[in-house]
Protein backbone atom coordinates (compact mmCIF):
# COMPACT_ATOMS: atom_id res chain seq x y z
CA UNK A 1 0.00 0.00 0.00
CA UNK A 2 2.62 2.46 1.10
CA UNK A 3 4.80 1.30 -1.74
CA UNK A 4 2.33 2.58 -4.32
CA UNK A 5 2.33 5.95 -2.58
CA UNK A 6 6.09 6.12 -2.96
CA UNK A 7 6.16 4.68 -6.47
CA UNK A 8 8.95 5.91 -8.75
CA UNK A 9 6.30 7.53 -10.96
CA UNK A 10 6.00 10.41 -8.49
CA UNK A 11 8.88 12.28 -10.09
CA UNK A 12 7.72 15.73 -9.05
CA UNK A 13 8.54 15.14 -5.38
CA UNK A 14 10.93 17.84 -4.12
CA UNK A 15 14.42 16.87 -3.09
CA UNK A 16 13.94 16.90 0.66
CA UNK A 17 10.99 14.56 0.33
CA UNK A 18 13.19 12.12 -1.58
CA UNK A 19 15.72 12.22 1.21
CA UNK A 20 12.91 11.56 3.64
CA UNK A 21 11.85 8.62 1.60
CA UNK A 22 15.34 7.21 1.53
CA UNK A 23 15.56 7.64 5.27
CA UNK A 24 12.22 5.91 5.64
CA UNK A 25 13.40 3.07 3.48
CA UNK A 26 16.58 2.52 5.45
CA UNK A 27 14.57 2.68 8.64
CA UNK A 28 12.22 0.07 7.32
CA UNK A 29 15.15 -2.07 6.29
CA UNK A 30 16.96 -1.63 9.55
CA UNK A 31 14.01 -2.19 11.85
CA UNK A 32 13.17 -5.77 10.92
CA UNK A 33 16.83 -6.68 11.05
CA UNK A 34 16.97 -5.21 14.56
CA UNK A 35 14.10 -7.48 15.54
CA UNK A 36 15.81 -10.44 13.99
CA UNK A 37 18.97 -9.74 15.96
CA UNK A 38 17.03 -9.44 19.24
CA UNK A 39 15.08 -12.63 18.56
CA UNK A 40 18.15 -14.58 17.49
CA UNK A 41 20.07 -13.55 20.59
CA UNK A 42 17.13 -14.32 22.85
CA UNK A 43 16.44 -17.74 21.34
CA UNK A 44 20.15 -18.51 21.49
CA UNK A 45 20.15 -17.57 25.17
CA UNK A 46 17.20 -19.92 25.72
CA UNK A 47 18.61 -22.82 23.75
CA UNK A 48 22.25 -22.79 24.90
CA UNK A 49 21.72 -24.31 28.38
CA UNK A 50 19.30 -26.88 26.94
CA UNK A 51 21.76 -27.72 24.19
CA UNK A 52 24.48 -28.13 26.78
CA UNK A 53 22.34 -30.63 28.69
CA UNK A 54 21.60 -32.57 25.49
CA UNK A 55 25.26 -32.44 24.52
CA UNK A 56 26.34 -33.85 27.89
CA UNK A 57 23.73 -36.59 27.81
CA UNK A 58 25.29 -37.95 24.61
CA UNK A 59 28.84 -38.06 25.96
CA UNK A 60 30.66 -40.60 28.05
CA UNK A 61 31.64 -39.54 31.56
CA UNK A 62 35.32 -39.65 30.66
CA UNK A 63 34.73 -37.20 27.84
CA UNK A 64 32.66 -34.92 30.07
CA UNK A 65 35.36 -34.76 32.72
CA UNK A 66 38.40 -34.73 30.47
CA UNK A 67 37.72 -31.30 29.00
CA UNK A 68 35.22 -29.05 27.30
CA UNK A 69 33.93 -30.27 23.95
CA UNK A 70 31.22 -28.36 22.11
CA UNK A 71 29.72 -31.52 20.64
CA UNK A 72 30.12 -35.20 21.57
CA UNK A 73 33.19 -36.68 19.89
CA UNK A 74 32.33 -40.22 20.85
CA UNK A 75 28.58 -40.28 20.48
CA UNK A 76 26.99 -42.64 22.98
CA UNK A 77 23.45 -43.58 23.95
CA UNK A 78 24.72 -45.47 26.97
CA UNK A 79 23.27 -42.92 29.41
CA UNK A 80 19.78 -43.27 27.97
CA UNK A 81 20.13 -47.03 27.94
CA UNK A 82 20.98 -46.96 31.65
CA UNK A 83 17.76 -45.13 32.43
CA UNK A 84 15.46 -47.04 30.13
CA UNK A 85 16.60 -50.48 31.28
CA UNK A 86 16.81 -49.88 35.03
CA UNK A 87 13.43 -50.21 36.75
CA UNK A 88 14.36 -47.92 39.63
CA UNK A 89 15.02 -45.24 37.00
CA UNK A 90 12.17 -45.57 34.58
CA UNK A 91 9.64 -46.23 37.33
CA UNK A 92 10.28 -42.61 38.28
CA UNK A 93 8.82 -41.56 34.94
CA UNK A 94 5.95 -44.00 35.30
CA UNK A 95 5.16 -42.70 38.79
CA UNK A 96 5.25 -39.10 37.62
CA UNK A 97 3.02 -39.85 34.66
CA UNK A 98 0.52 -41.76 36.82
CA UNK A 99 -0.04 -38.99 39.33
CA UNK A 100 0.06 -36.27 36.68
CA UNK A 101 -2.64 -37.99 34.61
CA UNK A 102 -4.72 -38.70 37.71
CA UNK A 103 -4.47 -35.09 38.74
CA UNK A 104 -5.44 -33.84 35.27
CA UNK A 105 -8.50 -36.09 35.16
CA UNK A 106 -9.67 -35.15 38.67
CA UNK A 107 -9.06 -31.44 38.12
CA UNK A 108 -10.99 -31.34 34.85
CA UNK A 109 -13.85 -33.49 36.16
CA UNK A 110 -14.58 -31.13 39.05
CA UNK A 111 -13.63 -27.91 37.27
CA UNK A 112 -15.92 -28.30 34.25
CA UNK A 113 -19.28 -28.00 36.06
CA UNK A 114 -17.91 -25.35 38.40
CA UNK A 115 -16.59 -23.23 35.54
CA UNK A 116 -19.98 -23.53 33.84
CA UNK A 117 -21.71 -22.33 36.99
CA UNK A 118 -19.34 -19.35 37.30
CA UNK A 119 -19.70 -18.37 33.66
CA UNK A 120 -23.50 -18.66 33.46
CA UNK A 121 -25.09 -18.04 36.82
CA UNK A 122 -24.76 -15.66 39.69
CA UNK A 123 -25.36 -17.13 43.09
CA UNK A 124 -24.76 -16.35 46.71
CA UNK A 125 -21.05 -15.87 47.40
CA UNK A 126 -19.91 -16.56 43.84
CA UNK A 127 -17.39 -13.72 43.73
CA UNK A 128 -15.88 -14.61 47.09
CA UNK A 129 -15.62 -18.23 46.04
CA UNK A 130 -13.90 -17.31 42.79
CA UNK A 131 -11.42 -15.15 44.69
CA UNK A 132 -10.80 -17.86 47.25
CA UNK A 133 -9.96 -20.29 44.44
CA UNK A 134 -7.41 -17.82 43.12
CA UNK A 135 -5.70 -17.55 46.50
CA UNK A 136 -5.13 -21.30 46.38
CA UNK A 137 -3.45 -21.04 42.99
CA UNK A 138 -1.16 -18.42 44.52
CA UNK A 139 -0.48 -20.29 47.77
CA UNK A 140 3.19 -21.14 48.30
CA UNK A 141 3.67 -24.94 48.29
CA UNK A 142 6.24 -24.49 51.07
CA UNK A 143 3.43 -23.48 53.44
CA UNK A 144 1.55 -26.66 52.66
CA UNK A 145 4.41 -29.16 52.59
CA UNK A 146 4.39 -30.05 56.29
CA UNK A 147 0.60 -30.13 56.85
CA UNK A 148 0.15 -32.23 53.70
CA UNK A 149 2.74 -34.67 54.95
CA UNK A 150 0.89 -35.05 58.24
CA UNK A 151 -2.58 -35.15 56.69
CA UNK A 152 -1.77 -37.85 54.17
CA UNK A 153 0.27 -39.85 56.67
CA UNK A 154 -2.64 -39.87 59.11
CA UNK A 155 -5.13 -41.13 56.51
CA UNK A 156 -2.67 -43.74 55.26
CA UNK A 157 -2.15 -42.24 51.82
CA UNK A 158 1.53 -41.37 52.23
CA UNK A 159 3.67 -42.58 49.32
CA UNK A 160 0.72 -43.25 47.00
CA UNK A 161 0.06 -41.67 43.61
CA UNK A 162 -3.36 -40.44 44.64
CA UNK A 163 -1.84 -38.41 47.51
CA UNK A 164 0.32 -36.41 45.11
CA UNK A 165 -2.56 -36.10 42.64
CA UNK A 166 -4.84 -34.70 45.36
CA UNK A 167 -2.13 -32.40 46.70
CA UNK A 168 -1.57 -30.92 43.25
CA UNK A 169 -5.30 -30.21 43.03
CA UNK A 170 -4.50 -27.36 45.42
CA UNK A 171 -3.25 -25.23 42.53
CA UNK A 172 -4.53 -27.11 39.48
CA UNK A 173 -8.27 -27.08 40.25
CA UNK A 174 -8.36 -23.28 40.63
CA UNK A 175 -6.25 -22.95 37.49
CA UNK A 176 -8.60 -25.22 35.51
CA UNK A 177 -11.68 -23.38 36.75
CA UNK A 178 -10.24 -20.00 35.78
CA UNK A 179 -9.06 -21.13 32.34
CA UNK A 180 -12.32 -22.94 31.51
CA UNK A 181 -14.40 -20.02 32.72
CA UNK A 182 -12.42 -17.77 30.36
CA UNK A 183 -13.23 -20.01 27.41
CA UNK A 184 -16.87 -20.61 28.39
CA UNK A 185 -17.76 -16.94 28.56
CA UNK A 186 -16.94 -16.77 24.86
CA UNK A 187 -19.81 -19.16 24.06
CA UNK A 188 -23.08 -17.23 23.59
CA UNK A 189 -25.80 -18.09 26.08
CA UNK A 190 -28.40 -18.37 23.34
CA UNK A 191 -26.95 -21.81 22.59
CA UNK A 192 -27.79 -23.02 26.11
CA UNK A 193 -31.28 -21.59 25.94
CA UNK A 194 -32.01 -23.04 22.50
CA UNK A 195 -30.87 -26.46 23.66
CA UNK A 196 -33.12 -26.34 26.72
CA UNK A 197 -36.08 -25.30 24.56
CA UNK A 198 -35.31 -28.23 22.27
CA UNK A 199 -35.75 -30.48 25.27
CA UNK A 200 -32.19 -31.33 26.14
CA UNK A 201 -31.55 -32.19 29.77
CA UNK A 202 -28.66 -30.38 31.44
CA UNK A 203 -26.39 -33.42 31.40
CA UNK A 204 -27.07 -34.27 27.79
CA UNK A 205 -26.66 -30.67 26.68
CA UNK A 206 -23.40 -30.33 28.57
CA UNK A 207 -21.78 -33.46 27.15
CA UNK A 208 -23.26 -33.50 23.64
CA UNK A 209 -23.29 -29.81 22.76
CA UNK A 210 -21.36 -27.67 25.20
CA UNK A 211 -18.19 -29.71 25.66
CA UNK A 212 -17.47 -29.99 21.92
CA UNK A 213 -17.90 -26.21 21.68
CA UNK A 214 -15.19 -25.56 24.24
CA UNK A 215 -13.01 -28.50 23.19
CA UNK A 216 -9.99 -26.25 22.68
CA UNK A 217 -10.51 -24.79 26.16
CA UNK A 218 -10.61 -28.26 27.69
CA UNK A 219 -7.45 -29.15 25.81
CA UNK A 220 -5.66 -26.06 27.06
CA UNK A 221 -6.82 -26.58 30.65
CA UNK A 222 -5.68 -30.20 30.49
CA UNK A 223 -2.31 -29.13 29.13
CA UNK A 224 -1.79 -26.64 31.94
CA UNK A 225 -2.86 -29.09 34.65
CA UNK A 226 -0.48 -31.63 33.16
CA UNK A 227 2.32 -29.14 32.98
CA UNK A 228 2.06 -27.63 36.46
CA UNK A 229 1.77 -31.07 38.02
CA UNK A 230 4.75 -32.25 35.99
CA UNK A 231 7.08 -29.39 36.91
CA UNK A 232 6.25 -29.30 40.63
CA UNK A 233 8.71 -31.00 42.93
CA UNK A 234 8.44 -29.79 46.52
CA UNK A 235 5.06 -31.40 47.28
CA UNK A 236 5.58 -34.55 45.25
CA UNK A 237 8.92 -35.14 46.92
CA UNK A 238 7.56 -34.52 50.41
CA UNK A 239 4.62 -36.89 49.94
CA UNK A 240 6.51 -39.87 48.53
CA UNK A 241 9.39 -42.09 49.57
CA UNK A 242 9.67 -45.20 47.40
CA UNK A 243 6.55 -46.47 45.66
CA UNK A 244 5.40 -43.23 44.10
CA UNK A 245 8.68 -41.38 43.87
CA UNK A 246 8.65 -38.91 40.97
CA UNK A 247 11.41 -38.78 38.37
CA UNK A 248 12.50 -35.35 39.50
CA UNK A 249 13.34 -36.76 42.94
CA UNK A 250 14.90 -39.91 41.47
CA UNK A 251 17.48 -37.73 39.75
CA UNK A 252 19.27 -37.10 43.03
CA UNK A 253 20.54 -40.69 43.00
CA UNK A 254 23.13 -39.83 40.37
CA UNK A 255 25.09 -38.27 43.23
CA UNK A 256 26.95 -41.23 44.68
CA UNK A 257 30.06 -41.97 46.69
CA UNK A 258 32.13 -41.98 43.50
CA UNK A 259 30.98 -38.49 42.53
CA UNK A 260 28.21 -37.43 40.20
CA UNK A 261 27.24 -39.50 37.20
CA UNK A 262 26.90 -36.46 34.95
CA UNK A 263 25.97 -38.27 31.78
CA UNK A 264 23.02 -40.09 33.33
CA UNK A 265 21.91 -36.96 35.18
CA UNK A 266 21.88 -35.02 31.91
CA UNK A 267 20.03 -37.81 30.09
CA UNK A 268 17.39 -37.94 32.83
CA UNK A 269 16.99 -34.16 32.56
CA UNK A 270 16.55 -34.34 28.79
CA UNK A 271 13.90 -37.04 29.18
CA UNK A 272 11.88 -34.82 31.54
CA UNK A 273 11.74 -32.10 28.88
CA UNK A 274 10.36 -34.45 26.23
CA UNK A 275 6.67 -34.69 27.30
CA UNK A 276 6.24 -30.92 27.36
CA UNK A 277 8.10 -30.47 24.11
CA UNK A 278 5.89 -33.03 22.37
CA UNK A 279 2.58 -31.29 23.05
CA UNK A 280 3.63 -27.64 23.11
CA UNK A 281 3.08 -27.30 19.35
CA UNK A 282 -0.64 -27.98 19.68
CA UNK A 283 -1.31 -25.33 22.30
CA UNK A 284 1.17 -22.69 21.08
CA UNK A 285 -1.55 -20.16 20.26
CA UNK A 286 -3.28 -20.55 23.63
CA UNK A 287 -0.28 -20.68 25.90
CA UNK A 288 -0.53 -16.99 26.82
CA UNK A 289 -4.21 -17.39 27.64
CA UNK A 290 -3.45 -20.36 29.85
CA UNK A 291 -0.74 -18.56 31.80
CA UNK A 292 -3.01 -15.55 32.26
CA UNK A 293 -5.64 -17.87 33.81
CA UNK A 294 -7.91 -17.57 30.80
CA UNK A 295 -7.89 -13.79 30.78
CA UNK A 296 -6.22 -12.63 27.55
CA UNK B 1 -23.11 -10.26 30.20
CA UNK B 2 -25.83 -10.23 32.86
CA UNK B 3 -26.08 -13.61 34.47
CA UNK B 4 -29.24 -15.21 35.77
CA UNK B 5 -29.51 -15.67 39.50
CA UNK B 6 -29.62 -19.38 40.23
CA UNK B 7 -28.82 -20.65 43.69
CA UNK B 8 -28.84 -24.24 42.43
CA UNK B 9 -25.55 -23.47 40.68
CA UNK B 10 -24.02 -24.22 44.06
CA UNK B 11 -24.46 -27.91 43.29
CA UNK B 12 -22.20 -27.53 40.27
CA UNK B 13 -19.54 -25.86 42.38
CA UNK B 14 -19.83 -28.33 45.24
CA UNK B 15 -17.24 -30.89 43.99
CA UNK B 16 -14.61 -28.17 43.65
CA UNK B 17 -15.50 -26.87 47.07
CA UNK B 18 -15.14 -30.28 48.72
CA UNK B 19 -11.90 -31.10 46.94
CA UNK B 20 -10.20 -27.77 47.58
CA UNK B 21 -11.43 -27.77 51.16
CA UNK B 22 -9.73 -31.13 51.61
CA UNK B 23 -6.48 -30.03 50.00
CA UNK B 24 -6.37 -26.45 51.29
CA UNK B 25 -8.57 -25.74 54.29
CA UNK B 26 -7.66 -28.77 56.41
CA UNK B 27 -3.90 -28.30 55.99
CA UNK B 28 -4.23 -24.61 56.60
CA UNK B 29 -6.12 -25.24 59.83
CA UNK B 30 -3.31 -27.56 60.92
CA UNK B 31 -0.92 -24.69 60.41
CA UNK B 32 -3.11 -22.33 62.41
CA UNK B 33 -3.30 -24.97 65.11
CA UNK B 34 0.47 -25.29 65.39
CA UNK B 35 1.02 -21.57 65.34
CA UNK B 36 -0.74 -21.07 68.69
CA UNK B 37 0.57 -24.16 70.52
CA UNK B 38 3.80 -25.42 71.98
CA UNK B 39 4.99 -28.89 72.86
CA UNK B 40 7.58 -30.67 74.98
CA UNK B 41 7.35 -33.76 72.78
CA UNK B 42 5.18 -36.89 73.03
CA UNK B 43 2.49 -35.14 71.03
CA UNK B 44 1.36 -33.17 74.08
CA UNK B 45 0.46 -29.68 72.99
CA UNK B 46 -0.57 -26.72 75.07
CA UNK B 47 -1.90 -23.27 74.30
CA UNK B 48 0.76 -20.74 73.60
CA UNK B 49 -1.19 -17.71 72.43
CA UNK B 50 0.53 -15.41 69.99
CA UNK B 51 3.99 -15.96 71.43
CA UNK B 52 5.33 -17.62 68.26
CA UNK B 53 4.20 -14.67 66.20
CA UNK B 54 5.91 -12.25 68.56
CA UNK B 55 9.03 -14.34 68.48
CA UNK B 56 9.08 -14.52 64.68
CA UNK B 57 8.44 -10.82 64.30
CA UNK B 58 11.33 -10.06 66.64
CA UNK B 59 13.58 -12.56 64.86
CA UNK B 60 16.17 -11.16 62.48
CA UNK B 61 16.08 -14.35 60.45
CA UNK B 62 12.62 -13.85 58.95
CA UNK B 63 13.22 -10.18 58.18
CA UNK B 64 16.47 -11.02 56.44
CA UNK B 65 14.78 -13.67 54.32
CA UNK B 66 11.98 -11.24 53.52
CA UNK B 67 14.51 -8.57 52.57
CA UNK B 68 16.37 -10.93 50.24
CA UNK B 69 13.06 -12.03 48.78
CA UNK B 70 11.96 -8.47 48.01
CA UNK B 71 15.32 -7.58 46.48
CA UNK B 72 15.20 -10.71 44.34
CA UNK B 73 11.62 -10.12 43.16
CA UNK B 74 12.38 -6.47 42.32
CA UNK B 75 15.51 -7.34 40.36
CA UNK B 76 13.86 -10.00 38.24
CA UNK B 77 10.82 -7.79 37.56
CA UNK B 78 13.12 -4.93 36.52
CA UNK B 79 14.87 -7.23 34.06
CA UNK B 80 12.09 -9.52 32.84
CA UNK B 81 9.39 -6.95 32.11
CA UNK B 82 11.39 -4.64 29.78
CA UNK B 83 13.14 -7.63 28.18
CA UNK B 84 9.82 -9.43 27.73
CA UNK B 85 8.30 -6.37 26.03
CA UNK B 86 11.33 -6.02 23.77
CA UNK B 87 11.13 -9.67 22.76
CA UNK B 88 7.37 -9.43 22.16
CA UNK B 89 7.89 -6.40 19.89
CA UNK B 90 10.61 -8.23 17.99
CA UNK B 91 8.62 -11.39 17.39
CA UNK B 92 7.39 -12.12 13.88
CA UNK B 93 3.68 -11.37 13.61
CA UNK B 94 2.55 -14.45 11.71
CA UNK B 95 3.69 -17.39 9.65
CA UNK B 96 6.10 -20.21 10.29
CA UNK B 97 8.62 -18.16 12.27
CA UNK B 98 5.95 -16.89 14.66
CA UNK B 99 5.01 -20.49 15.52
CA UNK B 100 8.66 -21.44 15.75
CA UNK B 101 9.40 -18.62 18.21
CA UNK B 102 6.31 -19.45 20.29
CA UNK B 103 7.33 -23.10 20.61
CA UNK B 104 10.99 -22.45 21.42
CA UNK B 105 10.12 -19.72 23.90
CA UNK B 106 7.65 -21.97 25.71
CA UNK B 107 10.26 -24.69 26.21
CA UNK B 108 11.86 -23.36 29.43
CA UNK B 109 8.39 -22.94 30.95
CA UNK B 110 7.71 -26.68 30.62
CA UNK B 111 10.88 -27.99 32.23
CA UNK B 112 10.50 -29.38 35.75
CA UNK B 113 11.82 -26.81 38.17
CA UNK B 114 14.54 -28.92 39.67
CA UNK B 115 15.76 -29.77 36.16
CA UNK B 116 15.98 -26.01 35.52
CA UNK B 117 18.18 -25.89 38.59
CA UNK B 118 20.22 -28.85 37.37
CA UNK B 119 20.68 -27.31 33.92
CA UNK B 120 22.12 -24.12 35.40
CA UNK B 121 24.11 -25.97 37.99
CA UNK B 122 25.86 -27.83 35.18
CA UNK B 123 26.01 -24.82 32.85
CA UNK B 124 27.74 -22.69 35.46
CA UNK B 125 30.37 -25.17 36.61
CA UNK B 126 33.93 -24.18 35.85
CA UNK B 127 35.06 -27.67 34.90
CA UNK B 128 32.22 -28.98 32.73
CA UNK B 129 29.82 -26.07 32.13
CA UNK B 130 29.95 -23.89 29.06
CA UNK B 131 29.19 -20.66 30.95
CA UNK B 132 31.52 -21.28 33.89
CA UNK B 133 34.30 -22.51 31.64
CA UNK B 134 34.03 -19.52 29.29
CA UNK B 135 33.98 -17.01 32.15
CA UNK B 136 36.93 -18.73 33.74
CA UNK B 137 38.82 -18.79 30.44
CA UNK B 138 38.47 -15.05 29.92
CA UNK B 139 39.73 -14.44 33.42
CA UNK B 140 36.59 -13.69 35.41
CA UNK B 141 36.61 -15.22 38.86
CA UNK B 142 33.30 -17.03 38.92
CA UNK B 143 32.18 -19.59 41.50
CA UNK B 144 28.52 -19.66 42.40
CA UNK B 145 28.92 -21.94 45.40
CA UNK B 146 31.48 -19.69 47.13
CA UNK B 147 30.99 -16.16 45.96
CA UNK B 148 28.03 -14.01 47.06
CA UNK B 149 27.68 -12.04 43.83
CA UNK B 150 28.24 -15.04 41.57
CA UNK B 151 25.49 -16.92 43.41
CA UNK B 152 23.05 -14.05 43.10
CA UNK B 153 23.83 -13.42 39.44
CA UNK B 154 23.42 -17.11 38.64
CA UNK B 155 20.05 -17.30 40.38
CA UNK B 156 18.81 -14.09 38.72
CA UNK B 157 20.01 -15.10 35.24
CA UNK B 158 18.42 -18.51 35.72
CA UNK B 159 15.09 -16.94 36.58
CA UNK B 160 15.34 -14.57 33.61
CA UNK B 161 16.05 -17.58 31.41
CA UNK B 162 13.15 -19.51 32.93
CA UNK B 163 10.38 -16.91 33.03
CA UNK B 164 11.03 -13.99 30.64
CA UNK B 165 9.16 -15.93 27.96
CA UNK B 166 6.02 -15.76 30.10
CA UNK B 167 6.09 -11.95 30.07
CA UNK B 168 6.92 -11.99 26.36
CA UNK B 169 4.08 -14.39 25.51
CA UNK B 170 1.52 -12.33 27.40
CA UNK B 171 2.75 -9.05 25.88
CA UNK B 172 2.69 -10.71 22.46
CA UNK B 173 -0.92 -11.79 23.00
CA UNK B 174 -1.74 -8.16 23.86
CA UNK B 175 0.01 -6.91 20.71
CA UNK B 176 -1.86 -9.39 18.52
CA UNK B 177 -5.16 -7.81 19.58
CA UNK B 178 -4.24 -4.44 18.01
CA UNK B 179 -6.04 -3.99 14.67
CA UNK B 180 -3.90 -3.07 11.65
CA UNK B 181 -5.94 0.10 11.20
CA UNK B 182 -4.26 1.59 14.28
CA UNK B 183 -0.82 1.24 12.71
CA UNK B 184 -2.04 2.63 9.39
CA UNK B 185 -3.48 5.66 11.16
CA UNK B 186 -0.17 6.15 12.94
CA UNK B 187 1.68 5.95 9.64
CA UNK B 188 -0.58 8.60 8.10
CA UNK B 189 0.14 10.83 11.09
CA UNK B 190 3.84 10.08 10.59
CA UNK B 191 4.12 8.95 14.17
CA UNK B 192 7.59 7.99 15.33
CA UNK B 193 8.39 4.44 16.43
CA UNK B 194 8.43 5.63 20.04
CA UNK B 195 5.04 7.35 19.66
CA UNK B 196 3.56 4.17 18.20
CA UNK B 197 4.85 2.25 21.17
CA UNK B 198 3.84 4.83 23.75
CA UNK B 199 0.35 5.67 22.51
CA UNK B 200 -0.80 2.52 20.70
CA UNK B 201 1.07 -0.56 21.82
CA UNK B 202 1.66 0.18 25.48
CA UNK B 203 -1.98 1.08 26.34
CA UNK B 204 -3.20 -2.04 24.53
CA UNK B 205 -0.67 -4.18 26.40
CA UNK B 206 -1.30 -2.55 29.78
CA UNK B 207 -3.88 -5.10 30.91
CA UNK B 208 -1.91 -8.24 30.10
CA UNK B 209 1.30 -6.66 31.32
CA UNK B 210 -0.34 -6.05 34.67
CA UNK B 211 -1.25 -9.74 34.82
CA UNK B 212 2.29 -10.67 33.81
CA UNK B 213 3.84 -8.46 36.49
CA UNK B 214 1.56 -9.80 39.22
CA UNK B 215 2.12 -13.42 38.18
CA UNK B 216 5.88 -12.96 38.06
CA UNK B 217 5.90 -11.17 41.41
CA UNK B 218 3.80 -13.83 43.05
CA UNK B 219 5.66 -16.81 41.58
CA UNK B 220 9.06 -15.32 42.33
CA UNK B 221 7.82 -14.62 45.84
CA UNK B 222 7.41 -18.33 46.46
CA UNK B 223 10.40 -19.57 44.48
CA UNK B 224 11.94 -22.63 46.07
CA UNK B 225 13.19 -25.45 43.88
CA UNK B 226 15.47 -23.70 41.40
CA UNK B 227 17.73 -21.77 43.81
CA UNK B 228 17.62 -24.69 46.22
CA UNK B 229 19.09 -27.00 43.59
CA UNK B 230 21.71 -24.53 42.38
CA UNK B 231 22.96 -22.91 45.57
CA UNK B 232 21.08 -24.67 48.37
CA UNK B 233 20.42 -21.23 49.84
CA UNK B 234 24.10 -20.42 50.12
CA UNK B 235 26.83 -19.34 50.25
CA UNK B 236 25.97 -18.84 53.89
CA UNK B 237 22.42 -17.54 53.72
CA UNK B 238 22.97 -15.38 50.66
CA UNK B 239 20.21 -16.90 48.53
CA UNK B 240 17.93 -18.22 51.28
CA UNK B 241 14.56 -16.89 50.17
CA UNK B 242 11.33 -17.12 52.14
CA UNK B 243 10.26 -20.58 50.97
CA UNK B 244 13.72 -22.07 51.41
CA UNK B 245 13.92 -20.66 54.91
CA UNK B 246 10.44 -21.96 55.72
CA UNK B 247 11.12 -25.49 54.48
CA UNK B 248 14.40 -25.50 56.40
CA UNK B 249 12.53 -24.53 59.53
CA UNK B 250 9.52 -26.84 59.12
CA UNK B 251 10.94 -30.01 57.57
CA UNK B 252 14.60 -29.66 58.46
CA UNK B 253 14.53 -28.54 62.08
CA UNK B 254 10.90 -29.47 62.78
CA UNK B 255 10.30 -26.19 64.62
CA UNK B 256 6.56 -26.52 64.15
CA UNK B 257 5.39 -23.50 66.11
CA UNK B 258 7.65 -20.84 64.61
CA UNK B 259 7.35 -22.38 61.15
CA UNK B 260 3.55 -22.28 61.39
CA UNK B 261 3.56 -18.65 62.53
CA UNK B 262 5.93 -17.87 59.66
CA UNK B 263 3.60 -19.70 57.23
CA UNK B 264 0.59 -17.72 58.31
CA UNK B 265 2.28 -14.36 57.90
CA UNK B 266 3.66 -15.51 54.56
CA UNK B 267 0.17 -16.56 53.51
CA UNK B 268 -1.35 -13.22 54.55
CA UNK B 269 1.09 -11.38 52.30
CA UNK B 270 0.14 -13.68 49.42
CA UNK B 271 -3.54 -13.10 50.18
CA UNK B 272 -3.04 -9.36 49.92
CA UNK B 273 -1.29 -9.65 46.54
CA UNK B 274 -3.94 -12.07 45.30
CA UNK B 275 -6.58 -9.50 46.14
CA UNK B 276 -4.78 -6.86 44.05
CA UNK B 277 -4.51 -9.42 41.25
CA UNK B 278 -8.21 -10.25 41.45
CA UNK B 279 -9.21 -6.59 41.35
CA UNK B 280 -7.08 -6.04 38.25
CA UNK B 281 -8.59 -9.10 36.57
CA UNK B 282 -12.19 -8.14 37.24
CA UNK B 283 -11.56 -4.56 36.08
CA UNK B 284 -10.11 -5.94 32.86
CA UNK B 285 -13.15 -8.14 32.37
CA UNK B 286 -15.43 -5.16 32.84
CA UNK B 287 -13.45 -3.09 30.36
CA UNK B 288 -13.62 -5.91 27.80
CA UNK B 289 -17.36 -6.22 28.32
CA UNK B 290 -17.81 -2.51 27.63
CA UNK B 291 -15.63 -2.21 24.53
Amino acid sequence: MTHTAQAPGAASIPGDMTADRAAARTRRLRRPSGSVVVMTLYLLFLMLPIYWLLNMSLKTNTEILSGLTLFPHTLTFENYATILTDASWYMGYVNSLIYVVMNTVISLAVALPAAYAFSRYSFMGDKHLFFWLLTNRMAPPAVFALPFFQLYSSVGLFDTHIAVALAHCLFNVPLAVWILEGFMRGVPREIDETAYIDGYSFGKFFVKIFMPLIASGIGVAAFFCFMFSWVELLLSRTLTSVDAKPIAATMTRTVGAAGVDWGVLAAAGVLTIVPGALVIYFVRNYIAKGFALGRV
Amino acid sequence: MNKTVNQKAWFLVLPVLVLVAFSAVIPLMTVVNYSVQDTFGNNVFFWNGIRWFEEMLADERMWNALGRQLVFSSIILAIEVPLGILVALSMPKRGFWASFCLVVMSLPLLIPWNVVGTIWQIFGRIDIGLLGYTLDAIGIDYNYTQDFYAAWITVVVMDVWHWTSLVALLAYAGLQSIPDAYYQAAKIDQASRWAVFRYIELPKMAGVLMIAILLRFMDSFMIYTEPFVVTGGGPGNATTFLSIDLVKMALGQFDLGPAAAFSIMYFLVILLISWVFYTVMTNLDKRDAKG
